[in-house]
C-alpha cells in the first residue's frame, strides 16, 4: 500500500503552478487524461529543469548530455529499446526495468526519487536530446553480419541473435542502446569500459568482465573472465566455455585485472570500414 | 562460615545474572542507570552503539579466535520486505527488539528468532526520503522502545507488546524532513536528529519526555538570527541550510554532554550562495542533556560542497588520562579532539583524499580552492560517498585499535543550479563515478588513535556498507557488499571464519548472550542472521 506511484503531488503545491492548475482543472472536466501524457511536451523551460535533474538523477549511468554512460544506455536514440510513448518512459523511469539495471526513480525507489512532475521534465528534456537515425545508415549490414561470424572472428565470444560464444557479453542488444562512436570504441580499446564503480543500486549485477587468471593446488593454470566473485570464492568462465567455481583459500595463487581478454583490434587488423560494417550489423539487429 | 557460604551464593547469583542462566521470563525495566552501567551486562545490547561510549565492543568472549572457525548460524528472521535493512538491534533479556525497512519493527526471542510481537508504521504515500526507506534502530528505556519515522513521528512502543504508546510529530514530512536514526535515551529523555540534508531542511536534534513524548529542547543545528553562528550563512540560505543530524550521538556522563554530529550544508554540492562555514553544518556539538544548549562545537568540513556529512559515530577513548572522542570522517581525515573541551588534538588522513594539503592553525585540514565543484566537473578524492559513510565503527579497549570501514573512490564533482522547492532534492549538484580513477576499492581498517597510523586493513572484493563489532574474544566482525558475514583475528585482520548470507550487508553487527551462550547479529538482504557456536 506504500508503493503508490502516481498523483504523488500535494494539492497545494499542484495549486503553487497555474499552468497546473489549468492542466487539473481540464483533466478533472475531462478534456485530457492527465496522467498519460507529459503535461510539459515540448515546453523548453520545462526541458532545462529536466537537464538539471537528469544531471543529478540520471547522468550517473546514462552519462551527461543522455549520450550513455558506463553502463546506461544511450538516451539520444529516438528509437528505444523498452519504451516508445512518454507514457511509458514515465513507467519506466517511476518504476525500474526489473532484471536490469534500471532502478526504480520514483519516490518509491533509490535514492531522493522523483515527483511524477520531475520526471515529465526529464521525459521532455530526453526528447529535445533526440536525434533521428541518419536516413542513410552508415556501413554495410550484410558485410558486418559476414565479418562479425566470420573473418573477424567476433561469434567465437559473443551471441548475437542466439548465435555465437559465452565468454564476452550477449551483443544482440547492444546495437539499440549504445552509440556508435562507444561500441567503435569498444572494439578499438575493449578494455578502457569495464563497467567499474557502480553504486548499491547495481550491486545485484557484478559481471564487469574482469580477467581472472588463477593456478589451482595441483598447478593447473586457468585463464578467464570473472562471472563473480566475493572475498572467498570466485566463479569463472575460460575461453572453452568452462565453468569453474573456486575457493580462494585453496588456490596456489590468484590475479585479477581489468584488461579485458578481448583483443585490441587495431585498424591493421580490422579496417575503419569493416568495423563500420559490423557496427552497421550491430545496429540493425539492435533495433529490431 | 555462613559469610562464606553468603558470599560464595552471591558469586554464585553474579555468574547466572552474567550469562543470563536464569529462564528468560518478563524482563525488567531498563532504567536510565542500566544504560549506564551497561558494560556490567555484557549479555544485552542496550542501545545503538552497545554503550553510551560509541564502542560497540562487547565484553563476550565465548566465541573468540580460537573457536571462530566453528561458527554456525543459528536462526534468520525474514522480514518479508525489500529496500535496505539498516538496523542495530538492541537484546534485553533475551529479547532482540528491531526496526526494518518501511518503518516496521519487531521484538524476536532472541534465542530462535521466532516473533513475539511486529508494528508497522503507516506511512503515507507521499513521503521521499532519501538514500531509501531505512531505519537503523530502537533505542529502550523503561519499558518502551523508541524509533523516529521516516514522516519524521518519532513513536514509542510498549516493549512486551508493540502496542503505540506514544506517537508525536517532530517536522512537517512534505518539507523533507524525516527520521532514520536509532535514537538515544539519556536520563528520562529520548534523543533524536533528523535526517533531510538533500531537501534543505533546517536541521535539528530534539529531546523527548520518554514517558509522555512531550518535546523538552530543540538545538536547531543551523542558528537563526541574532544566535552564534548565524553570521557564517549568507543571506537567507540559513532557511534552508540542511546540517541535519541523521546518525546517533553518544552520552559523556562525567559532563553531562551529549556528543552529537551534524551533516552536510544544502545544497551539498554548491557553495555558491551560501558563503561563509556554515556552521554547524559538518561538526560534532556537545549539548547539556538537560537544558539542550551547546557547549562546545568542533567543524570538521568548513562550507563543504562535498556532502562530506559528519555524521559518523563520535567514539569515546580514555587513554592517557585524557578524556578523547575520536571520528572516522567522511571527509578522508580521522580526527582526535578533547572531549571536554572540543579542542583538536589530531588529524590524519586514513584513505585516499586529494581535497586538502594542508592545515590551519588549530590542525584541521583545510579546502584546497581547486577542490570545489564547477560546473564541467572536476575529479576530488574521496568521492561524494566519503571515505566511509553511517556504517559503525568499533573501539576495542582489548586491542586499542580503533576498526572502520573504508572506500578509496574517487568522483567528477559537477555543479548543476538547482532553485529551492520545498521538499524537492536540493543538491544543486551531481556527481559522477570518475573514469580515470582507479575502480572503487574497499576496506576494513585498523587504526591506532594514539598516532593515526593503520595497523592493518583488509581489502573487500568491493567496498561495503558494513558497520563493525569488536569482542573481548579477540575478533572483528563485518559484513560485505556480496553478502558474506566475516570475523577476523582483532590483532592481526586475518579472516577467521564466513558465511555467505544472501543479501548485500548495510547493517553493523551486535553481540548478546542467553542462557550463558553467546550470539553474533547482523542484517543482511531483508533478514536479521543470528550465530553462535555450535
Amino acid at each position: 500500500m506504500f508503493w503508490r506511484t502516481r498523483n504523488r503531488r500535494s494539492p497545494t503545491r499542484i495549486a503553487n503552478r497555474p499552468s497546473l492548475v489549468i492542466l487539473t482543472v481540464m483533466a478533472l472536466t475531462g478534456i485530457l487524461a492527465a496522467d498519460n501524457r507529459n503535461p510539459f511536451a515540448k515546453d523548453p523551460k520545462a526541458a532545462k529543469a529536466g537537464e538539471s535533474e537528469f544531471r543529478i538523477n540520471c547522468a550517473l549511468c546514462h552519462g551527461l548530455g543522455a549520450r550513455g554512460g558506463g553502463r546506461g544506455p544511450d538516451l539520444t536514440r529516438a528509437r528505444k529499446k523498452h519504451v516508445h510513448s512518454d507514457a511509458e518512459m514515465f513507467q519506466v523511469i517511476s518504476n525500474g526495468i526489473p532484471g536490469t539495471a534500471m532502478p526504480a526513480n520514483g519516490t518509491n525507489g533509490q535514492g531522493v526519487g522523483m515527483t511524477d512532475e520531475e520526471i515529465w521534465q526529464i521525459i521532455t528534456y530526453i526528447r529535445s536530446v533526440e536525434v533521428k537515425a541518419p536516413s542513410k545508415p552508415i556501413g554495410n549490414a550484410a558485410h558486418g553480419k559476414e565479418l562479425f561470424y566470420g573473418d573477424a572472428n567476433c561469434s567465437l565470444c559473443h551471441i548475437v541473435e542466439g548465435k555465437g560464444g559465452r565468454v564476452g557479453p550477449d551483443l544482440t542488444s547492444v546495437g539499440g542502446s549504445r552509440t556508435r562512436e562507444a561500441i567503435i570504441d569498444s572494439v578499438r580499446n575493449p578494455s578502457r569500459r569495464l563497467a567499474w564503480g557502480l553504486t548499491e543500486s547495481t550491486k545485484e549485477f557484478p559481471q564487469e568482465y574482469e580477467t581472472v587468471t588463477v593456478v589451482t593446488a595441483d598447478g593447473k593454470e586457468i585463464k578467464g573472465v570473472a562471472l563473480n566473485e566475493d572475498n572467498f570464492t570466485v566463479q569463472m568462465m575460460d575461453t572453452s566455455e568452462n565453468i569453474y567455481l573456486l575457493e580462494k583459500a585453496k588456490l596456489r595463487s590468484f590475479q585479477k585485472n581489468r584488461e579485458s581478454m578481448m583483443p585490441v583490434y587495431k585498424a591493421d587488423i580490422l579496417s575503419d570500414k569493416d568495423l563500420d560494417d559490423i557496427v552497421a550489423f550491430l545496429i540493425s539487429v539492435g533495433a529490431k | 562460615m555462613a559469610r562464606r557460604i553468603q558470599r560464595i551464593l552471591s558469586s554464585l547469583l553474579t555468574v547466572c545474572i552474567y550469562y543470563g542462566l536464569f529462564v528468560p521470563h518478563a524482563h525488567s525495566q531498563v532504567s536510565f542507570e542500566r544504560l549506564l552501567n551497561s558494560n556490567k551486562e555484557p549479555q544485552n545490547w542496550l542501545s545503538y552503539s552497545g554503550d553510551y561510549s560509541g564502542h560497540r565492543f562487547s565484553a563476550l568472549d565465548e566465541i573468540n579466535t580460537k573457536n571462530a572457525h566453528k561458527l554456525t548460524a543459528k536462526w534468520v528472521y525474514q522480514t518479508g520486505a525489500t529496500g535496505k535493512l539498516e538496523t542495530t538491534p538492541l537484546v534485553v533479556d533475551g529479547i532482540l527488539y528491531a526496526t526494518g525497512q518501511d518503518d516496521r519493527a519487531f521484538a524476536l526471542d532472541a534465542r530462535t528468532g521466532r516473533p513475539i510481537w511486529m508494528y508497522q508504521h503507516q506511512l503515507p504515500g507521499d513521503i521521499r526520503p532519501c538514500c531509501g526507506r531505512v531505519n537503523r534502530g530502537f533505542a529502550i528505556l523503561g519499558d518502551k522502545v523508541f524509533m523516529g519515522t521516516l514522516d519524521a513521528h518519532v513513536i514509542a512502543l510498549d516493549s512486551k507488546t508493540g502496542n503505540v504508546i506514544w506517537d508525536v510529530v517532530a517536522a512537517k514530512y512534505q518539507d523533507g524532513y524525516s527520521f532514520t536514526v536509532a535514537p538515544l535515551a539519556v536520563k528520562s529523555l529520548v534523543v533524536i536528529g533528523v535526517s533531510g540534508g538533500e531537501y534543505g531542511v533546517r536541521g535539528f536534534i530534539d529531546a523527548y519526555d520518554a514517558a509522555t513524548g512531550e518535546r523538552k529542547w530543540r538545538f536547531y543545528t543551523v542558528p537563526g538570527p541574532g544566535e552564534p553562528g548565524h553570521e557564517t550563512w549568507e543571506g537567507n540560505s540559513w532557511k534552508v541550510g540542511g546540517a541535519p543530524a541523521w546518525n546517533t550521538g553518544t552520552y559523556d556522563a562525567a559532563t553531562n554532554q551529549i556528543l552529537w554530529p551534524t551533516g552536510n550544508p544544502a545544497p551539498s554540492n554548491r557553495g555558491a550562495g551560501r558563503a561563509g562555514d556554515n556552521l554547524f553544518s559538518n561538526a560534532l556539538l556537545a549539548i547539556n542533556a538537560d537544558t539542550g544548549k551547546m557547549n562546545w562545537y568542533f567543524q570538521f568540513t568548513k562550507h563543504d560542497e562535498h556532502d562530506w556529512d559528519a555524521t559518523q559515530v563520535p567514539v569515546m577513548i580514555d587513554s592517557g588520562g585524557k578524556h578523547l572522542i575520536a571520528q572516522a570522517n567522511r571527509n578522508g581525515f580521522f580526527y582526535i579532539l578533547d572531549r571536554a573541551t572540543g579542542k583538536l588534538i589530531s588529524a590524519n588522513a586514513y584513505g585516499k583524499i586529494t581535497w586538502s594539503d594542508s592545515k590551519d592553525a588549530e590542525g584541521r585540514p583545510v579546502a584546497k580552492k581547486e577542490a570545489s565543484p564547477t560546473l564541467e566537473g572536476h575529479t576530488v578524492c574521496p568521492g561524494a560517498l566519503g571515505t566511509t559513510n553511517f556504517m559503525a565503527p568499533t573501539f576495542s579497549p582489548q586491542t586499542s585499535l580503533f576498526y572502520v570501514t573504508a572506500r578509496d573512490q574517487c568522483d567528477i564533482f559537477s555543479t548543476a543550479p538547482q532553485p529551492y522547492e520545498a521538499g524537492h532534492a536540493y543538491y544543486g549538484s551531481a556527481y559522477f563515478p570518475s573514469e580515470e580513477a582507479e575502480p572503487y576499492r574497499g576496506f576494513l581498517k585498523a587504526i591506532d588513535p594514539a598516532t593515526g597510523e593503520i595497523k592493518w586493513k583488509f581489502e573487500h572484493t568491493s567496498p561495503t556498507w558494513s558497520g563493525v563489532l569488536s569482542t573481548a574474544g579477540g575478533l572483528v566482525f563485518t559484513g560485505d557488499a556480496e553478502g558474506n558475514f566475516i570475523a577476523l583475528d582483532a590483532a592481526s585482520g586475518k579472516p577467521l571464519w564466513h558465511f555467505q548470507m544472501g543479501g548485500a550487508v548495510y547493517a553493523a553487527p551486535i553481540a548478546f548472550a542467553v542462557d550463558g551462550k553467546e550470539y553474533v547479529a547482523i542484517a543482511a538482504g531483508s533478514a536479521v542472521y543470528a550465530f553462535g557456536l555450535p
